[in-house]
């Protein structure tokens, strides 16, 4: 019942009960607009998949979720972001509270030049999670075993991160994100950096997080839209032109320009 | 012709051979640039680079060996009992010399000695007439040898290329040999140096008074040629200065770098490296001047016993003159920190300096120390400050209110003033200065490891 009520809005941006939503969502570079009006409802314990050709804006609406452009100069944005309702623009939110709350994993594994324990360990610290250093550990032994990593690392949990294979290496930064406990996480690209066993893993990774986590996902690839997530968004020069399930947007495109993406013709 | 008037002929006839060189290439090709192996612009390097460059090679060799020849041909007609005494020999030769210059008229000498003048003085003119004569001719054989090789799939451009390269290999062995030649003269003057006094007694000795007798019947100390009480003094400066350059500089590194916006940070970024373009002997007197009394007068009101040339005085302006090495270096390195990384810790929550302090700073460690032991080494051979503002007592202590001295400063105090260029107190100079070249040299090239072993983890 409930996938026959979504399916039957999906030309419309919004699901019951959202994670996250934007409405009427402008960026500008300076004087360059970036996002025209976007309007997306990020649907809770889901994976929604933002995709579109290079340059279209969505990892820039993806950074916008968790207020990371407020690190560019020369940005400014119009229009309302909430998370569970409440706007994350608003001037009473600490931003450093919020992405606490709102994780995220990036195009390129950037583990800190740290070991593979204090890579964990680093958002319960700086946050003061925890009180001892044994609930420290319980921590970072779960995240790494949510990550997939535990039984690859377990032995040297003290040697250099930066000593990882890549996808290694991006399992940690998801562990790492987990290790907050947040809400939602989003992720750039996590795969574009990574061979397609690597890849295979992380996408396993991603399906299994979705019980726990919102997550929202920047790709290239098609395929791996098809594959891990449940809602797809497509994004076409700053706009986002069409959103609905994930099944309906690969094999019944509503609009001419998502049909040409996905087809192939452009992109 | 003057060496001067020879030169600018041989750049005129490069400049010819250039013109011609392009000329020969652009009728071979019959109008079309493709018909060639290379550009008209190569044949005329081409053609210019053999015109020039053997005649200029020759003139070096012409000049390192032209002095001795003719010595050797004015010796050859010397008497036997002059050549045999070379006491009398170079005292010989600079008479002869002097006559053939066209002075001498207040010297006694023998007439073989005013004859050998007179054919130094002809000897030199034929020898000048023949260098123009041969490097013109080697010129212009260049010329016309090149010239005439100039065919269409000559490969001049490969040609070329060979040329430039071998012009730099000269420059930076010029660069190279020059260090080695500074080097190497100052272990010979070492080396006698140690043959007068002890190694072990410079090395390890810890009173330094470099008094000896300017005569031989006059009564003074033999001296004392202990470095320890120099080197503590050093280091006591550097020390200071470290800890006024180091937290002043990295601390400003990361407040422009990291915090202040775009516009302040155009201004003060170049006002803080004005530092660095300060001519040391100002800050020299500024240290002696205004630091040291300053320091002086307030130490007395404090009831502190501080001496009018303090360690402390020059190695607070020390510290001053190094703020902008130090700052601008590991401004460098930390900016050098991915930006990958801040957004890594940014989106887990952390503040900006959480951000800095664990992941930026931890990640640029390497770095920063290899720009504060680029500056240590800096501060060790800093001579200006210490030499107005330091004293020149050879105190052995590690009090910074009383006056220390130096390794420069006392290597300035040494070759200053009159002294027999062989007594082992000018000597010495040389050996402080050998050590110091080691010890400097020792840490930049420990300070480039590290920064090395640093750069290789990122790109």
């Amino acid at each position: 019942m409930a996938a026959v009520s979504q399916s039957a809005m999906t030309a419309e941006p919004s699901v019951e009960n959202p994670k996250m939503t934007a409405r009427k969502l402008d960026l500008f570079y300076s004087d360059n607009q970036a996002l025209y009006e976007v309007n997306l409802d990020i649907p809770e314990q889901q994976v929604t998949a933002l995709i579109g050709p290079s340059g279209c804006g969505k990892s820039t609406f993806l950074r916008c979720l968790n207020r990371m452009n407020d690190t560019i100069d020369g940005v400014t944005i119009k229009g309302d972001v909430t998370l569970d309702g409440r706007d994350i623009y608003d001037k009473r939110i600490d931003v450093v509270q919020l992405r606490a709350r709102i994780g995220m994993v990036f195009q390129k594994p950037n583990p800190f030049p740290k070991s593979i324990y204090d890579n964990v360990a680093y958002g319960p610290r700086i946050h003061g999670l925890v009180n001892s250093r044994d609930e420290l550990d319980e921590i970072v032994m779960t995240s790494l075993e949510r990550a997939g990593l535990l039984k690859e690392v377990k032995d040297r949990l003290q040697s250099p991160a930066t000593g990882l294979s890549g996808g290694q290496q991006q399992r940690l930064c998801i562990a790492r994100a987990v290790a907050v406990s947040p809400e939602v996480i989003l992720m750039d690209e996590p795969c574009s950096a990574l061979d397609p066993i690597a890849t295979a893993k992380v996408e396993e990774l991603i399906d299994e997080l979705r019980s726990n986590y919102t997550i929202v996902i920047v790709t290239h690839s098609m395929q791996q839209a098809a594959r891990v997530s449940q809602r797809t968004a497509f994004f076409h020069l700053g706009k986002l032109v069409e959103v609905g399930e994930t099944d309906q947007i690969f094999t019944n495109p509503k609009d001419e320009r998502t049909k040409g993406y996905i087809t192939g013709r452009f992109g | 012709m003057s060496l001067s008037f020879l030169l600018l002929a041989v750049a005129a006839l490069c400049a010819l051979s250039f013109y011609f060189g392009r000329q020969r290439a652009v009728a071979l090709s019959g109008g079309r640039h493709s018909n060639l192996h290379s550009l008209p612009v190569h044949y005329g390097a081409y053609t210019a680079a053999w015109c020039g460059l053997p005649a200029l090679f020759l003139l070096l060799i012409w000049y390192m060996f032209q002095g001795s020849v003719i010595e050797a041909l004015i010796v050859s007609d010397l008497p036997q009992e002059v050549v045999g005494d070379s006491g009398r020999l170079s005292l010989a030769l600079n008479s002869i010399s002097q006559i053939a210059a066209g002075g001498g008229e207040h010297l006694t000498v023998s007439p073989e000695i005013v004859d050998a003048g007179r054919r130094l003085a002809n000897l030199q003119t034929i020898a000048n007439a023949a260098l123009v004569v041969v490097m013109l001719s080697v010129a212009l054989a260049g010329l016309v040898l090149s010239y005439r090789r100039i065919e269409a799939d000559m490969r001049a451009r490969n040609n070329v290329e060979r040329i430039s390269r071998a012009i730099m290999i000269v420059c930076s062995a010029i660069a190279i040999l020059s260090t080695v030649g500074i080097v190497f003269s100052l272990m010979f003057e070492t080396l006698h140096f140690f043959s007068k006094i002890n190694p072990l007694d410079f090395l390890f000795g810890l009173e330094w008074s470099p008094q000896t007798a300017i005569r031989a019947d006059q009564v003074a100390s033999e001296g004392a040629f202990g470095m320890i009480p120099l080197f503590v003094g050093t280091l006591l400066i550097t020390l200071i200065a470290m800890c006024v350059a180091v937290p002043v500089g990295l601390f400003s590194a990361i407040y422009m770098g990291e915090y202040a916006a775009p516009k302040f940070r155009a201004v003060a970024k170049p006002a803080l490296e004005i530092l660095a373009g300060v001519p040391t002997v100002v800050y020299g007197f500024f240290a002696a001047l205004t630091v040291a009394p300053f320091l002086r007068d307030n130490g007395a009101m404090l009831g502190l016993d501080v001496s009018s040339e303090s360690a402390l005085a020059a190695g607070l302006v020390m510290g001053i003159m190094i703020i902008p090495f130090v700052s601008s270096l590991s401004d460098d390195v930390m900016s050098q920190v991915p930006k990958s990384l801040r957004d890594g810790s940014y989106a887990l929550g952390a503040t900006k300096s959480e951000t800095i302090r664990q992941v930026i700073f931890p990640a640029a460690l390497p770095g920063i120390v290899g720009a504060v032991l680029l500056a240590v080494s800096r501060a060790i051979g800093e001579t200006m400050i210490v030499v107005m503002a330091a004293g020149l007592a050879a105190n052995m202590t590690v009090n910074p209110l009383q006056a220390v001295t130096t390794v420069t400063v006392q290597i300035v105090t040494l070759l200053v003033g009159d002294q027999e260029f062989d007594s082992a107190k000018t000597l010495s100079a040389f050996a402080l200065g050998l050590v110091l070249f080691l010890v400097t040299l020792g840490l930049n090239v420990f300070a480039l490891k590290v920064v090395q072993k640093y750069r290789e983890k990122y790109d």
